[in-house]
Order: structure tokens, then sequence, then C-alpha cells
């Protein structure tokens, strides 16, 4: 019974990523470059920033960059955490 | 621990480092570069800093409590002003057009003022501080654990 489950699961997971990865747009296709045209044009005015990159970055996407930190955050710690860690097994031992 | 003139060269070079770095952060939101860049480069000082010098040296004044504090303070900066423009929507970019930062440049290609970006300036520092004290005590704790020492609390 289980190892249906977990068949039927493979196969759902298998079916659904390779079927995103036929169906992605063919590469440059749709040249919708709405997005695009509004940050070019409107980020300096909207944000002041004359790098735009930036303007995207810290404004537009902030959301991402939050993300970003906290992996960075999260990167460290686990660092931090794994060296004591080791050090204090090393000293029981 | 490296020889005479690796450190003295370490000693003078630092601070060209540090001044870059700074500009990298400083200028985020008018020339290419940003917090996590200008981060990044001050960390490649601390390593030299590392190399030269011994890793025992170097804990006694990069403390990993301090390392810590200022990390977490620049990840609360950066929340704090994502929240303070939630009236509008969160991470609303609210200092555009106040006095501080709030200069909008003329369209198109321009020199470039320190007085704009509105909210991006102090999210670049702000991440800048979270890059810098994060990296650094990555770095340091690899190779106080590495060297054999006991991480400082």
């Amino acid at each position: 019974m289980r190892q249906v489950t977990g068949l039927i699961l493979l196969l759902v997971l298998v079916g659904s990523l390779v079927s995103g990865v036929l169906l992605i747009h063919p590469f440059g296709h749709p040249d919708a470059s709405d997005m695009d045209d509004y940050i070019i044009e409107n980020a300096q005015e909207e944000t002041g920033s004359n790098n735009v990159v930036a303007a995207v970055l810290f404004d537009y996407r902030a959301l991402d960059t939050l993300g970003e930190a906290t992996i960075l955050f999260t990167a460290v710690m686990g660092v931090l955490l794994l060296a004591r860690t080791l050090k204090r097994k090393e000293e029981s031992s | 621990m490296l020889s005479k003139i690796v450190r003295t060269v370490a000693n003078q070079l630092i601070l060209f480092i540090l001044v870059f770095g700074l500009y990298v952060i400083i200028h985020g939101h008018i020339t290419p570069g940003g917090g996590f860049q200008g981060g990044a480069v001050i960390v490649s000082g601390v390593v030299m800093l590392l190399v030269a010098f011994s890793s025992q040296e170097l804990k006694k004044s990069l403390r990993e409590r301090v390392l810590s504090i200022v990390e977490s303070s620049g990840a609360v900066i950066f929340i704090v002003l994502a929240f303070a423009g939630i009236g509008t929507v969160f991470f609303y970019n609210f200092l555009v057009g106040t006095p501080i930062f709030g200069r909008i440049p003329a369209p198109g290609p321009g020199p470039g003022d320190i007085w704009t970006g509105g909210v991006i300036p102090l999210m670049n520092f702000a991440v800048g501080l979270k890059v810098i004290a994060g990296l650094s005590a990555v770095v340091l704790a690899i190779a106080l654990f590495s060297s054999g020492e006991e991480v400082e609390e």
C-alpha cells in the first residue's frame, strides 16, 4: 500500500516537473516587455534612484531582497551552530 | 601569522578596502553596487587580515557577540523600513519627495545625487551591515574551528 502511494506520488511529481519543462515558452517568446518598459521609464521618477537595478532590488521587488537577507541569516546561523557543535563533540569524545 | 612585510602591507591596505567598500554601499542607488556587493568587498578585507595575522589575533578585536548584534540590527533596520511604508503597501518607498533622500533626479542619464532614492540608500546600508557582520562571523568561525581554537562567545 505504502509503495503504491509512493509510486503514485512519484509519478505525479515527475509528470508535473516534465510537463513544466515541456510547456515552458521557447527562448525569447513571448516578447511582452510591458513590465520592463514601465520600470525603465518610471523608476527614476517613482523611486528617485538613478540606478534602476537598485530601484528594482530595493523597491519594486524588495520582498525578494528580504528573502535573500533571510537566506544569508540562516546560512550564518547554520555555520556558527555547526562549528560549535563539532567543537563540543571533539571535546567530549 | 605571516611575515612582517605582509602584515605591514595588510595594515596599510585595509583602510583603502574599507573606504572602497563603504563607497560601494553608500552609492548603491547611483552607481553599480549596493549593500551585498560593498559588504562582500569589506569582508574580503577582513579575510586579508585573517590571512596576514592569525585568527587568534583577529579574535581579540572581532567578537562574535558584537558581530551578531550588528547583523541583527541590520535586519531590524530593514524590517522597520519595510513596515514604515505599510500605510500604502509593504516596502512602500515613503521617503520620496521628503527632505531626507527625497530628491528626484532628472529623467535619463545624469551625474547622480546622493540625496535621492528614498529608502533605497538606507536599505542598502542595512543590508551592508548584515553582510559585513554575517560573512565576517562565518569566516572567523571557520578559521577558528580549523585552527582548533574555541569560538568566542
